[in-house]
């Protein structure tokens, strides 16, 4: 058995998976800007190594606005420090996540309120006037 | 034959709102490994999704599938096997036993003849029809009569998919695959041991959705998952491009992440979803904890030479694992596989 005589241990947490999202972004924001065309990346499908999908959230930080959706499970909707760029996190009844995306847009879909819901929303109103 | 609820209507009685049906589409995206840009289709889709009538056939299996599926963090999951599919029989699940759990099952082909799906684990012996049996009646037996009637049938895990454990050498019950028996009927194979519990859900929700089965590769799985490699997908990857490999499970280049490659990793030669789907609620997969991959959801992998012996040793042994192992080569060299991956390269020659 050899004691191995270089030591090399890794310098960030990352393993160049990081960088290629940010470039993404990037164009996503140009088209936004363009075409007003919103683009969703879907997070579960990207190979991330052990700690780099916190350096990603972490780079793209905090912005001024979040909210909390709460409808089969809590979700978060948050603005990152990059305006137009939003994080979103779905949990299921069990408060697992079950997808992450982002959302480059001006406000994600989920935010509106739904036709559907608000048509129920009406119905239930006028109730109260029986 | 009796109207089965829409999704929609299911989702609507239980005062789902709109923004709680399109988080479930985004996730339902997500799971079919479909672009965000289908979430409105999807929608849609499930909206008018009648649903559909399962009946599970346990064989030769150690219900680590069974497991693999009733711990899936996907929120279609207590939806899915509760509300979005009609489980109609799976011995380990359902309270009925013996006579009354035969009865529902013959009750539920009966009622959905022609549309029904077969979703079966463990693989079937061929030696003795004794060596295992449901309520007396056979594997064989039972796979053939349920098969009959059926949509379509889904393989869940290498057993059923390809033999697995029971069908390795020597082979003592001789034990084999779904497809090796089922010929007139769409069999979709969902190896490994076990499946991905998201892999499993996907395929069920992708008939839900839209009434259809996926597209499969030429051993029957499904390509939205065992399109890619374990190795086009892994994070480790940029270390084997550069050439460091751990050579021991404790040398400074396993402590360092290095590639596993040299400890045996069968990642270039797997297809499978693991890399970006993970396990555990998307905690981390197998490479990620330092063990390589051992290529579960491939034919054969027990028989498949040592678990910790580098493929470059040369353990292949048919021709069928030699063609695939060269098509694996072309993902090994200079052309990296995916579109992302080539602008990781790229970012990280320049970066
Ligand atoms: S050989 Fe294994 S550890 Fe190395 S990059 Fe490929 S899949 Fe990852
Ligand atoms: S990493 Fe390889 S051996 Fe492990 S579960 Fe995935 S395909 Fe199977």
């Amino acid at each position: 058995m050899t004691t191995p005589q270089e030591v090399q241990r890794p310098t960030s947490p990352f393993h160049g998976n990081v960088r290629p999202i940010l470039n993404e972004v990037l164009h996503a924001l140009d088209k936004l800007l363009g075409t007003n065309e919103s683009t969703t990346i879907d997070l579960a499908s990207l190979p991330f190594g052990p700690g780099e999908l916190e350096h990603l959230e972490a780079l793209l930080g905090k912005g001024e606005l979040s909210a909390e959706l709460d409808a089969l499970g809590t979700s978060s909707i948050r603005e990152t420090a990059y305006p137009g760029v939003w994080w979103l996190e779905h949990r299921n009844a069990f408060d697992e996540v079950v997808g992450r995306y982002l959302e480059i847009t001006r406000t994600p879909e989920i935010l509106s309120s739904q036709d559907a819901d608000i048509v129920a929303g009406r119905a239930h109103l006028e109730d109260q006037f029986e | 034959m009796k109207k089965r609820p829409t999704v929609g209507e299911i989702l609507q009685a239980k005062g789902v709102s709109r923004r709680g049906f399109l988080k479930y589409c985004a996730t339902t995206a997500s799971i079919l490994a479909l672009p965000p840009s289908m979430i409105p289709r999807i929608a849609e889709a499930i909206e008018n999704a009648r649903r559909p009538s399962v009946i599970w056939l346990s064989f030769q299996e150690c219900t680590g599938c069974t497991e693999s599926l009733t711990r899936s963090a996907s929120p279609t999951v207590e939806g899915l096997i509760f509300d979005a599919i009609s489980l109609d029989y799976h011995h380990t699940l359902q309270a009925a036993a013996g006579d009354q759990a035969e009865a529902a099952r013959h009750a539920a082909m009966k009622e959905n003849d022609g549309n029904y799906l077969v979703l079966v684990d463990g693989s079937i012996p061929l030696g003795n029809p004794g060596f295992s049996t449901i309520a007396g009646i056979s594997n064989v037996d039972m796979l053939k009569e349920t098969v009959a009637g059926a949509a379509a049938v889904v393989a869940i895990g290498s057993c059923a998919a390809f033999g697995g454990i029971p069908g390795a050498d020597p082979n003592p019950t001789g034990a084999v695959s779904v497809t090796d028996l089922v010929k007139d009927k769409p069999v979709i194979n969902v190896p490994g041991c076990p499946p991905i519990p998201m892999v499993m859900t996907a395929v069920l929700t992708q008939f839900l959705t839209f009434g259809q089965l996926p597209a499969l590769d030429k051993f029957g799985r499904p390509l939205a998952f065992y399109g890619q490699t374990i190795h086009d997908r892994c994070y480790r990857r940029p270390f084997y491009e550069q050439g460091k490999f751990a050579k021991t499970f404790d040398d400074e280049g396993a402590k360092a992440g290095w590639c596993l490659y040299k400890l045996g990793c069968k990642g270039p030669t797997t297809y499978n979803a693991c890399a970006t789907t993970k396990w555990n609620s998307g905690t981390s997969f197998p490479i990620e904890a330092g063990h390589p991959c051992l290529g579960c959801s491939e034919p054969n992998f027990w028989d498949d030479g040592g678990f910790y012996e580098p493929l470059s040793t040369g353990h292949f042994d048919s021709g069928e694992k030699l063609a695939g192992a060269a098509a694996a080569g072309v993902a090994l060299g200079a052309v990296a596989a995916a579109a992302g991956r080539r602008r990781q390269a790229k970012f990280m020659k320049e970066g």
